[in-house]
């Protein structure tokens, strides 16, 4: 039977297991949401495009599958750029749809059309304009397959009008396979077992493992292997939960706000085990004095990571997954090494760093609630159980600082982009993919404004998401780098005309709640967390807290400012 | 140091674009570009002439190689191979100077495939050496119009 080619998209998704979309209709999408209410699939409308690829971004590191949004043609397209370039940076499997004028219209500057594909084109994985409803099935399920092996990322698709309304015979191809495009998942046996041999002669050996740990489910035998061989883990931000932040062998997340002990085992290691991280400048400091004493062994399924900040002695391009139960292996037909007794000065060395500059905050007299409290509680209150997602600044640090990650996809953030605005829309796409669980998105006053439409979506599908709001009335981490390097200027960073975020909860439908002592911190939380409803929370925090420890742009990861 | 890369590519639309982009948006340099089509239906080669240090070409390999539309990347520079460009050059020659152009055209082994009462075209196939050579010895005459292909290279059969 032959079907529109808004129908195949709709087949399409539906055999690709999609049950959950995120979008903002449109002239040049309108034949797909004309066909939308016939299809299973559950389309959440929401207020901005930015926020539709966010929530599917969020969907996806929540869950691992693929996230999917549609907008349409023009500036429904353009605003999802922000979104785009923020799962590229983070590696997430996202799925975009733009609607896109008719096929004879591109390039006439036609109303409401953009050269969606050319502007994506450095910031997806990759990205298709179909000019032909025939290609349309074969080309989505690329789009699926691109968007999540290998290292994953966002795959763009664009829909001309005339082509969604087109027929043709449907067919959903069962498997994909393409002569340019083959990750390689496992690794190269022989530099496992020299990679275990240089573990197994290590004195000082640390696991830096970073977002391709939580992408390729890898975070259990990581830590399998840490425990068995006695090695002490630090990770990026982006790989916060592969590893539980409440064990003895933790020593926090290292690079530019990273912990102490982090920055100081690095320094002092002699065999560095990177694990899905990308040496990012904001982890490496100075990247000529990273690791000085180490050897360091990389594996990453992106050859391109490979040796394009730092040098690496042995570098395994693979799935995280199978190289770490590969070393595993490796590690385990290694005799007469008592691992633990072998390790154990250097992990006591470790943990006295950490004893010595643990992570910490001064309880100042001004009797102002310490952001670091509310997180601290938080994680308490919640035992390390709920999803957090964080806007970005400040609130994301202590978030990554004070808050303990237990499992994989509980922490999500944007990493790589630095996005402000991603917190509160992930939230909505995290709560969308795990009904029943609680998440929480850690803002700032400001970055909060950047995405605060989203609060009509969250309330309109009932979704509990709660917002936690450290209110400093400042753009924290801007104004902090004014304090510390430029003097005090603290040019545009004060927002002294905020709105009420109360009576702005309220006016949307949610809960919202003010906190202006520590005292009230705990009974709020306890409050919002047993709403059924959106919240949220306005804490009004010591207005010049600074985030430690910090490493200062361009110096070297020993040269922390502490608290 | 200087690299002849071979980059054969699915023929898609925006498959220049990515590559060119690729190059611009990391700072890369691209010093020539050739594009063609092979014998294979739907396929293009590339032959992109760079250059960088040995970390920055590792990472040009490894970024081209990333492109889902890049079928095959192969650098041409620690290799035996035969290099080639053609260039088109237009030059202007009165009585007096044409005789010394022929016997420059001549000596260089080129073709002239153009004339008229005051200049000449003629078509220079060689490496790079031999086109800097040429241009070298033309430019007194002086050059109207230059055009050249960029590099075009092939492993040769025989690697010793």
């Amino acid at each position: 039977m032959e079907l529109t080619g808004a129908q195949i998209l709709l087949e399409s998704l539906k055999q690709e297991g999609v049950q959950h979309i995120f979008g903002f209709p449109g002239g040049a999408v309108i034949d797909i949401y004309d066909e939308l209410p016939k299809s299973s699939i559950q389309h959440f409308l929401v207020r901005h495009e930015q926020g539709a690829v966010h929530a599917a971004d969020g969907y996806a590191r929540s869950t691992g599958k693929v996230g999917v949004c549609l907008v349409t043609s023009g500036p429904g397209a353009t605003n999802t750029v922000t979104g785009i370039a923020t799962a590229y940076m983070d590696s997430i499997p996202v799925v975009i749809f733009t609607g896109q004028v008719p096929t004879a219209l591109i390039g006439n500057d036609a109303f409401q059309e953009v050269d969606i594909v050319g502007i994506t084109r450095p910031c997806t994985k990759h990205n298709y304009l179909i000019k032909d409803v025939k290609e349309l099935a074969h080309s989505i399920k690329e789009a699926f397959y691109i968007a999540a092996s290998g290292r994953p990322g966002p795959v763009l698709v664009d829909l001309p009008k005339d082509v969604m309304q087109a027929r043709t015979e449907f067919e959903y191809p069962k498997t994909i396979s393409m002569r340019s495009y083959n990750p390689n998942y496992t690794p190269n046996r022989k530099q496992v077992k020299k990679a275990a041999s240089l573990l197994s002669k290590a004195e000082r050996p640390l696991i830096y493992s970073g977002g391709g740990v939580i992408s390729s489910e890898a975070g259990e035998i990581m830590t399998r292997l840490a425990r068995r061989f006695s090695l002490p883990v630090t990770s990026t931000m982006m790989g916060l939960g592969a590893f539980p932040g409440n064990d003895p062998l933790w020593l926090g997340m290292l690079g530019m706000h990273g912990t102490y002990a982090a920055n100081m085992a690095v320094n002092n290691s002699d065999v560095l085990l990177s694990v899905g991280a990308r040496f990012d400048d904001r982890v490496t400091g100075k990247v000529n004095t990273f690791a000085p004493r180490a050897r360091i062994i990389h594996i990453d399924i992106d050859p391109t990571s490979i040796r394009k900040n730092v040098n690496v002695h042995i570098p395994i391009v693979s799935d995280c997954l199978n190289a770490l139960t590969a070393l595993e292996e490796e590690m385990g037909e290694i005799t007469g090494v008592q691992w633990e007794d072998k390790h154990s000065s250097w992990v006591k060395t470790v943990k006295g760093w950490n004893q010595e500059h643990p992570l910490q905050y001064e309880t100042g007299p001004s009797g102002k609630v310490k952001p670091q409290y509310v997180l601290e509680k938080l994680y308490e209150l919640t035992k390390g159980e709920a999803i957090i997602t964080t806007e970005v600044g400040q609130n994301q640090m202590w978030a990554a600082q004070f808050y303990k990650y237990h499992r994989p996809r509980t922490w999500i953030s944007s990493g790589g982009l630095g996005t402000m605005g991603y917190g509160f829309p992930a939230a909505i796409g995290a709560q969308v993919a795990n009904p029943g669980k609680l998440v929480i998105d850690i803002a700032g006053d400001g970055s909060i404004q950047m995405n605060i439409q989203e609060m009509a979506t969250a309330v309109c599908y009932n979704l509990p998401v709660k917002i936690i709001i450290l209110n400093n009335s400042y753009l924290g981490m801007v104004r902090q780098w004014q304090e510390l390097f430029y003097n005090k200027n603290y040019c545009a960073t004060c927002l002294d005309t905020a709105p009420d975020f109360v009576k702005l909860a309220e006016a949307y439908g949610a809960e919202g709640y003010l906190v202006e002592k520590s005292e009230d911190v705990v009974p709020v939380l306890n409050k919002v967390i047993a709403s059924p409803k959106t919240c949220i929370v306005d804490i009004k925090v010591e207005p010049e807290e600074n985030v430690y420890p910090m490493v200062p742009a361009g110096a070297s990861l020993t040269e922390m400012l502490l608290v | 140091m200087r690299h002849v890369l071979s980059v054969l590519v699915e023929n898609e639309p925006g498959v220049l674009s990515r590559v060119a982009g690729l190059f611009s948006g990391r700072g890369f340099n691209i010093d020539t570009l050739n594009v063609g089509p092979t014998l294979e239906k739907g396929v293009s080669l590339m032959t992109i002439s760079t250059h960088g240090d040995e970390q920055i070409i590792e990472q040009i390999i490894k970024q081209l190689r990333k492109l889902i539309t890049v079928i095959k990347v192969v650098d041409l520079s620690g290799t035996k191979a035969v290099e080639r460009e053609m260039v088109l050059i237009k030059v202007h020659a009165t009585d007096s100077s044409r005789a010394e152009i022929l016997r420059i055209v001549d000596i260089f082994r080129c073709k002239v495939v153009d004339v008229s009462i005051d200049e000449l075209t003629m078509e220079v196939t060689g490496d790079q050496g031999k086109i800097v050579a040429i241009v070298n010895m033309l430019q007194r005459f002086g050059i109207k119009e230059f055009a050249r292909t960029g590099t075009v290279a092939m492993k040769r059969s025989m690697q010793f």
